[in-house]
């Protein structure tokens, strides 16, 4: 195992305050260290020194939970491809590197403080038609609605999102068109999302418009800097499910769209 | 105090029916004038919130992270059992209540277990009803697996993520209840205390962590699930902010806490590099199906490359110890094995707290394409945290806590002994006993949310009057103000050392004298240095920035203060328990072969702990636990 000495240029910022960039020296950090685990020692040397630590989001450190949320030398997550920044490790720095540390930025994403930014938007696109409505007690038997394995696997493609942002962050719109059509697209596909797809699609694109993410304008930054590597022809079909849910509406065969819509 | 746990009269498996049944029932416009706390947000939270909000109570749901869909339930990658017998191999209810039995070493609540066994199919309904993505074959019905040495094939499964696609199953359904108006939630609220009000539960008092407002909640019931105490070891497969606050705190305002002993240590994760470590990463155990576990046979082999030691040289020691499983041994069995091998000097990679886990065998007979179509993702994230190809070299893999089985005491209705407070998934003891099985915490979570309490609860709110405890009651005044001194106290308190730094120290202490292998003479050691230890924590503790903002080492510093109590709880349970049984070894306590000796003449029951104002000096309640249908035995797998 070897050592890195390493200068951080890190965003600090309280909520509704400007921020900057701090310059830290980061010396002897082990390379076998993951990112945030290099944080963590950042954060104690300030501490010692009766510093304020930087604020980040994290919590499985597995690369499931989405919590993790910078922005490294300008890229979501960082260098490496499909990797979360708990799953990227110290290795893949050089001695000497200057590593520039931001959170996620947009308009739809306010910081609360340094690195720490505020997702809700995400939770509240969801709210507005992310579900399929059926309640808790006794549906059918599971095996009594046959599903190909193909339709099967590709919902499971879409639903590998998880919900970290990466994706808006990636973006020079700060749209949220691959985070919302992955989560449209798993549930309009299946037989279960059928019934209500035009009502889902409607209400989840008209939230993400309301919460103040931009507009998609096919660059597909969000793509390559997806860590679960969901696919850009989600948004391909989510436009089309939406071309013909705003046809349907324009011509009066309104769908009630789910949380009150507009 | 003599405990009830309100087990339904007659035969096992017509409890629950019977019990369902005979539950009170709330008409739907008075639904609507109760209001339930919900504490927590993985799979039990968030079915629970959902479906009680279906029927019509008034919900609030509270979760520290910033999103209920990233509670750590979401990051259990095997699946989720449930005995629909698909695969005509056998399967039914009895049998998955008997292997859970037979797994928690009989020391789980038959009753529960049977329930729980019973509602493992509904759960699989529910979930694919809502769009939940289970593999499936090319026929279209859903695909199962054997797991954790289960016998029969009754695991589904969503690739890899099987607990993202559950949670994320229950988030929407949370969603559509919270579009709905049904479901309040408070995303970045961490509980602190719970209050209680003439002996019942009826509020909690929480910190929003972004503006660090202390705020009182009043309910007419509460219910906590909140998950495991793993962190207590500071190094668990746990994520960072899983804690014990909420129990511990629901514990000191006189709820039992039952059989802390009772941890599970997973064999197979990715061994600790060094002590700036944070958490460890689980490799699931699918990859003892072709891995061969192995050590050198001489002590001074450890040291070289593996590719260096000759076969001969090799120790494949689940192989010699147990012939039959082999390298599929349970987990607290190869757990043990795996220490015992680096106790004796004999571990490998950086320490010596490693085993290998090689593939060379497998991909010599079936090809490196197969293995990576069966394990490519795990070896990309062993190379990516390690560095190592998994397919060049073999893995090297170490003991790491993963699931705490003990929990809050709870009756059968999921209630604790302090009425109101509901106690659902990990952060209650009941249907695991001393050892669970994989594939079934999933259940177990969704169980007790989606069937279990939106039945039972029912039989404790239609005594009460809705909304007549109100947050200016004094109770919530007395513990908004316990709160602030608490927190006014961390910041003002000037000490040297950070709040991390007592946390690795308490869970090095906690992982060495009560870790896989304990004895009354390194317990003791712990119950003295513990308090020691508390005590420095109070007077030598820094926490910078301010009360009123968003501030993670406040956050922390909470839930250390309360690890620290509770970790006097844990060793003082390992201590009394002088039997072995599943995930409680006590070296004194073996077969001449290292294997577990239980002891149930004198330690068949659950042990729950009452409060006493002295940590040290917990009072011991006991429930003793009857076996009508799966008969006491040696649990066995030579």
């Amino acid at each position: 195992m070897s050592q890195l000495n390493l200068h951080l240029k890190v965003w600090r910022q309280n909520a509704g305050q400007p921020g900057h960039f701090q310059d830290i020296e980061a010396p002897e950090i082990p390379d076998h260290a993951s990112f945030l685990e290099m944080m963590d020692i950042v954060n104690e040397r300030l501490i010692a020194k009766g510093e304020e630590p930087v604020a980040f989001d994290h919590d499985c450190r597995e690369g499931i939970c989405g919590m993790c949320s910078m922005q490294i030398n300008g890229v979501p997550h960082g260098p490496e491809k499909a990797t979360t920044t708990c799953q990227l490790h110290m290795r893949k720095f050089r001695t000497g590197d200057t590593i520039w540390i931001e959170p996620f930025r947009a308009k739809a994403f306010p910081v609360i403080k340094d690195l720490v930014v505020d997702r809700g938007a995400f939770d509240r696109i969801q709210q507005a038609g992310g579900f399929v409505s059926v309640r808790t007690g006794a549906p059918q038997d599971a095996n009594a609605l046959p599903i190909g394995k193909e339709i099967a696997d590709a919902a499971m493609d879409a639903a590998e999102c998880i919900g970290c942002g990466a994706c808006v962050a990636a973006c020079k719109n700060a749209s949220a068109m691959l985070f919302v059509s992955a989560k449209a697209g798993q549930l309009n596909l299946l037989p279960q999302g059928k019934p209500e797809k035009d009502r889902r699609t409607l209400g989840m694109v008209r939230q993400m418009d309301k919460e103040g993410f931009g507009n998609c304008t096919n660059q597909y930054e969000c793509e390559a800097a997806c860590p679960k590597e969901i696919s850009v022809r989600w948004i391909t079909k989510l436009n089309r499910d939406y071309a013909v849910a705003a046809i349907k509406d324009a011509l009066g065969n309104s769908p009630k769209v789910a949380g009150g819509g507009d | 105090m003599s405990l009830d746990s309100h087990i339904p009269s007659g035969p096992m498996a017509m409890k629950w029916s019977k019990h369902k049944q005979d539950s009170k029932l709330i008409n739907p416009k008075n639904k609507r004038k109760f209001t339930v706390l919900v504490v927590g947000s993985g799979l039990a939270g968030s079915s629970a919130a959902a479906t009680l909000s279906e029927l019509g109570y008034k919900v609030k749901c509270f979760c520290f992270q910033d999103s209920a869909r990233r509670a750590h339930s979401i990051a259990a990658q095997g699946g989720i059992n449930a005995a629909k017998n698909y695969q005509n191999d056998g399967d039914s209810v009895h049998r998955l209540f008997y292997d859970t039995v037979k797994g928690g070493d009989f020391r789980a609540r038959e009753a529960n277990v049977h329930r729980l066994a019973e509602v493992s199919v509904n759960i699989i309904d529910q979930c694919v009803a809502q769009g939940v993505p289970f593999a499936r074959e090319y026929g279209g019905m859903l695909a199962n697996r054997s797991f954790g040495g289960a016998q029969v094939s009754r695991t589904f499964y969503a690739r890899g993520q099987t607990g993202q696609q559950l949670l994320l199953g229950a988030y929407s359904a949370l969603n559509k209840e919270i579009a709905a108006g049904g479901v309040q939630m408070y995303p970045r609220t961490e509980m602190l205390d719970i209050v209680t009000v003439d002996g019942h539960a009826k509020g909690i008092i929480t910190r929003n962590l972004v503006t660090g407002k202390i705020e009182a909640h009043a309910g007419d019931a509460v219910l906590l699930c909140t998950g495991g105490y793993g962190n207590v070891f500071y190094l668990s497969t746990n994520a960072m902010g899983c804690n014990v606050t909420a129990t511990w705190r629901a514990h000191k305002k006189g709820a039992f806490f039952a059989n802390p002993c009772y941890t599970q240590i997973h064999p197979t994760c990715i061994p600790v590099s060094g002590d700036y470590q944070s958490k460890l990463t689980l490799m699931s155990e699918s990859l003892r199906n072709d891995g061969r576990v192995w050590v050198p046979k001489k002590k001074e082999d450890c040291g070289k490359a593996p590719s260096q030691i000759a076969e001969a040289d090799r120790d494949y020691y689940l192989e010699r110890k147990y012939p039959s499983f082999g390298n599929l041994a349970p987990r607290d069995i190869s757990s043990r094995a795996a220490k015992e091998a680096c106790d004796d000097g004999r571990g490998v990679g950086p320490g010596g707290r490693g085993v290998y886990l090689d593939f060379a065998e497998a991909i010599q007979q079936f090809g490196a394409n197969t293995i990576a179509e069966r394990y490519g993702n795990l070896f990309e994230m062993y190379e990516r945290i390690t560095g190592e190809s998994a397919y060049k070299q073999p893995m090297r893999i170490y003991p790491a806590v993963h699931y705490t089985m003990g929990g809050l005491w709870v009756d059968y209705n999921l209630m604790s002994n302090l009425p109101g407070l509901h106690v659902l998934g990990e952060a209650n003891f009941s249907d695991h006993g001393a050892n669970r099985l994989g594939a079934s915490a999933l259940m177990q979570g969704l169980a007790d949310g989606y069937f279990v309490i939106p039945t039972t609860i029912a039989n404790y709110l239609v005594g009460q009057k809705p909304g007549s405890i109100t947050t200016e009651h004094p109770e919530f005044k007395k513990a908004l103000e316990d709160c602030n001194a608490q927190t006014k106290h961390f910041l003002s308190n000037k000490g040297k050392r950070s709040v991390d730094s007592f946390h690795r120290e308490l869970g090095l202490l906690v992982w060495d004298k009560c870790g896989m292998a304990r004895t009354k003479e390194g317990l003791t050691e712990a119950l003295k240095r513990i308090p020691e230890l508390r005590e420095e924590f109070k007077t030598n503790l820094f926490v910078p920035g301010s009360g009123d903002a968003c501030n993670p080492e406040l956050e922390k510093a909470g839930r250390v203060a309360d690890f620290m109590e509770f970790a006097e709880l844990l060793c003082l349970d390992a201590r009394h328990r002088e039997e072995s049984c599943g995930g409680h070894f006590r070296s004194e306590y073996q077969y001449p072969d290292g294997e577990a000796k239980r002891d149930d003449e004198n330690f068949c029951y659950a042990a729950a702990w009452e409060y006493t104002g002295d940590y040290g000096k917990p009072t011991l309640n006991k429930e003793p636990l009857s076996f009508e249908e799966v008969h006491l035995a040696v649990r066995s797998y030579k």
